[in-house]
């Protein structure tokens, strides 16, 4: 095996100018493709992590049919009692669960005394929060990110809007679940920017407020959001609690959970989706540039050496050893373009790093920060080796084929 | 035993909806050890004879019989088997691989036909390249060659697996005078010391003065044959 590289190598060697640009394309081609993965991806991860780590969670668990009307987020669809009981006593038991966050969704009425404006609250336990949603004090712009009971986080468009600012007095005025209207005045802790751009009317306060303010009888949630020990591990452990909430029935014998993981409740998921499908297509152009390449560069190859082929053929040398002699001179020019491909295209993610480029992500400044996976330097080195084999396949099998008495008369 | 033994050969080229006959009912056989060579002007069979015994082409009609094996009943991988274990070749413009130093060249069989361990293989090549006197030229290309010891090159490689036969088509067209003479020395030297069997075509009236069984053809018949001496004359 070893002579076959050996005379492959020279081979290539024998016509420099032409092996060095067919190897400079797949070069070039390698580096686009890592360039863009490693771009690309890191900029998914980055909005990926946005959203979980600031708003959402790595998934939510809520009372069969809430999601569906989530936008008018109906208390009559909170988990109570028992449920909340059921649901945490099986997320307690998860051992990929990191920790979890209970909610309370509603729309309110909020009032600076003098003007009001819609917004959307969501009730939380902030220390269990902030746990699960580690990047949500993140989002605090102005004043304290320690919200107490009796404080509220405004979203930036109410405090711009109705000039409210941190330690002023506000007022919040919800309907119930049984259809009553009741108030009651915070001071704002915080202002908070939207994690999804400007616009956003989503407001937070403490759990024993919101217990207050909707006169809840007992324990209430909307939502349960869940942090998974392992972001990875997410699609098979949501399909574990889909297995697991099988079990529990309401009293009419329906499913009393559902789950929903982060892609699910977001539409930037599609963003992710995008992205995916656009490497899926520069990896495709990558395979059509290196199959086109060395199968042109192999053709060549044969079509100039027929008599070295029809020389070495009627000496002995079997079918099989012409075909590998040529399979092996094309998988070197694809290692060769594959390995300089890989060094550069780190070398040139590095210097991008250096460069600290900056991009803007809702309201958030994010410094690009593009990793290289070993996954996909080996994904995209092997698809390269692959593709070079199978393109050189064609003309090592015609050359391998050639009757050796009319390749010793090719002129 | 002959060693070749052709009984009624014909080939037949077809050029479109024409059949060319390039040899017809041709017959003889050859001993082991011999030298021999196929003479006649150009168009004549004697390459078209040399391929049908190197078993690069098969007979239309009639039976070749090369080393004990029917020519006629070999497939590609069989054909390529045989000719790598019992025949070597000279070709006309040498035919000698570019990318492979004069060494390289002369174990190309033994390393990538026969698989010979690389001991051997060492102690054959360094044998003959000493046989040719090419062993202070090993290291380099080809394309630092003579024409002449280029020749030589090729005579070693088709020496170096110990073939029963050696096929020689026009093995000193390329050369000048002197260098074909030497080079016609240096096959019958290595015939006497490997008894091998060289059969050349040619018109080239060196190798006719060297050659000790001469077969004369024309128009794809075999029109004579002259014996000129014994097998150890040179």
């Amino acid at each position: 095996m070893a002579n076959l590289f050996k005379i492959a190598i020279r081979n290539l060697l024998r016509y420099k100018r032409r092996t060095l640009l067919t190897a400079s394309l797949i070069m070039v081609g390698v580096v686009f493709v890592l360039v863009f993965v490693s771009v690309t991806g890191s900029f998914k991860n980055l909005m990926i992590g946005q959203i979980t780590d600031s708003m959402i969670g790595h998934l939510q668990v809520h009372r069969k049919g809430f999601v569906a009307s989530i936008e008018t987020l109906p208390l009559n669809l909170n988990l109570k009692g028992g449920a909340i009981g059921k649901l945490e006593t099986i997320l307690n038991a998860q051992p990929e669960i990191e920790t979890y966050s209970p909610r309370v969704k509603f729309g309110g009425m909020f009032s600076n005394f003098t003007e009001t404006s819609s917004i959307r609250l969501t009730a939380i336990y902030p220390e269990k929060e902030f746990k699960t949603v580690p990047l949500l004090p993140e989002r605090v712009t102005d004043g304290s990110k320690d919200l107490q009971t009796g404080g509220i986080l405004i979203p930036e468009l109410l405090s711009r809007g109705m000039k409210v600012n941190p330690g002023d007095a506000v007022v919040i005025v919800a309907t119930n679940a049984d259809g009553s209207v009741n108030g009651k005045q915070f001071t704002v802790t915080g202002v908070m920017e939207s994690a999804t751009g400007p616009g956003g009317r989503d407001g937070y306060i403490h759990m024993d407020d919101a217990r207050e303010l909707l006169r809840m009888d007992g324990r209430q949630v909307s939502e349960y959001a869940v942090r998974l020990k392992n972001f990875d591990d997410l699609a098979g452990f949501s399909k574990k609690l889909d297995g697991l909430f099988e079990k529990e029935l309401n009293q009419q014998g329906k499913p009393l959970f559902e789950v929903h993981t982060w892609d699910q409740l977001s539409p930037f998921a599609n963003i992710a989706r995008m992205i995916d499908v656009m490497s899926l297509f520069i990896k495709l152009m990558l395979i059509a540039i290196v199959l086109i390449s060395i199968m042109n560069v192999m053709i060549m190859a044969v079509y100039e050496r027929i008599r070295e082929i029809g020389t070495i053929a009627a000496i002995g040398t079997q079918p099989g050893k012409i075909l590998n002699m040529f399979v092996v001179e094309g998988f070197c020019l694809g290692i060769a373009g594959a390995l300089i491909g890989n060094v550069v295209g780190i070398a040139l993610v590095v210097i991008l790093n250096l460069l600290k480029l900056t991009y803007n992500f809702g309201r958030q400044e994010i410094v690009l920060r593009a990793d290289i996976y070993p996954f996909d330097i080996l994904v995209i080195t092997a698809t390269v080796i692959i593709v070079s084999v199978i393109a050189s396949l064609q003309p090592a099998f015609k050359a391998s084929r050639m009757e050796p008495i009319n390749a010793l008369r090719h002129v | 035993m002959s060693l070749v033994i052709a009984e009624e050969i014909g080939k037949n080229y077809q050029v479109g909806e024409v059949v060319i006959p390039a040899l017809r009912g041709v017959s003889f056989e050859i001993d082991p050890s011999s030298f021999v060579s196929f003479i006649g002007p150009s168009g004549s069979g004697k390459t078209t004879l040399l391929n049908l015994i190197g078993c690069l082409d098969t007979p239309t009609t009639g039976r070749l019989t090369v080393a004990g094996a029917d020519v006629g009943k070999l497939d590609r991988r069989q054909g390529a088997i045989f000719r790598g274990a019992n025949i070597g070749f000279i070709f006309q413009d040498f035919n000698l691989l570019p990318v492979l130093t004069v060494y390289e060249n002369i174990e190309y069989p033994l390393l990538m036909v026969q698989k010979v361990a690389s001991g051997d293989r060492r102690k054959r090549v360094s044998a003959l390249l000493e046989a040719v006197g090419m062993a202070d030229q090993k290291d380099k290309y080809p394309d630092q060659i003579s024409g002449g010891q280029k020749q030589r090159v090729a005579v070693a490689r088709a020496l170096v697996t110990n073939p029963k036969l050696v096929l020689a088509d026009e093995p000193t067209a390329n050369l000048d005078h002197q260098t074909a003479y030497m080079v016609l020395d240096l096959m019958k030297k290595m015939r006497n010391e490997f008894k091998t069997t060289f059969i050349f075509s040619t018109h080239d009236q060196k190798i006719v003065g060297e050659a000790e069984i001469i077969y004369m053809l024309e128009d794809g018949e075999l029109k004579g044959k002259e014996i000129k001496g014994g097998k150890n004359n040179g």
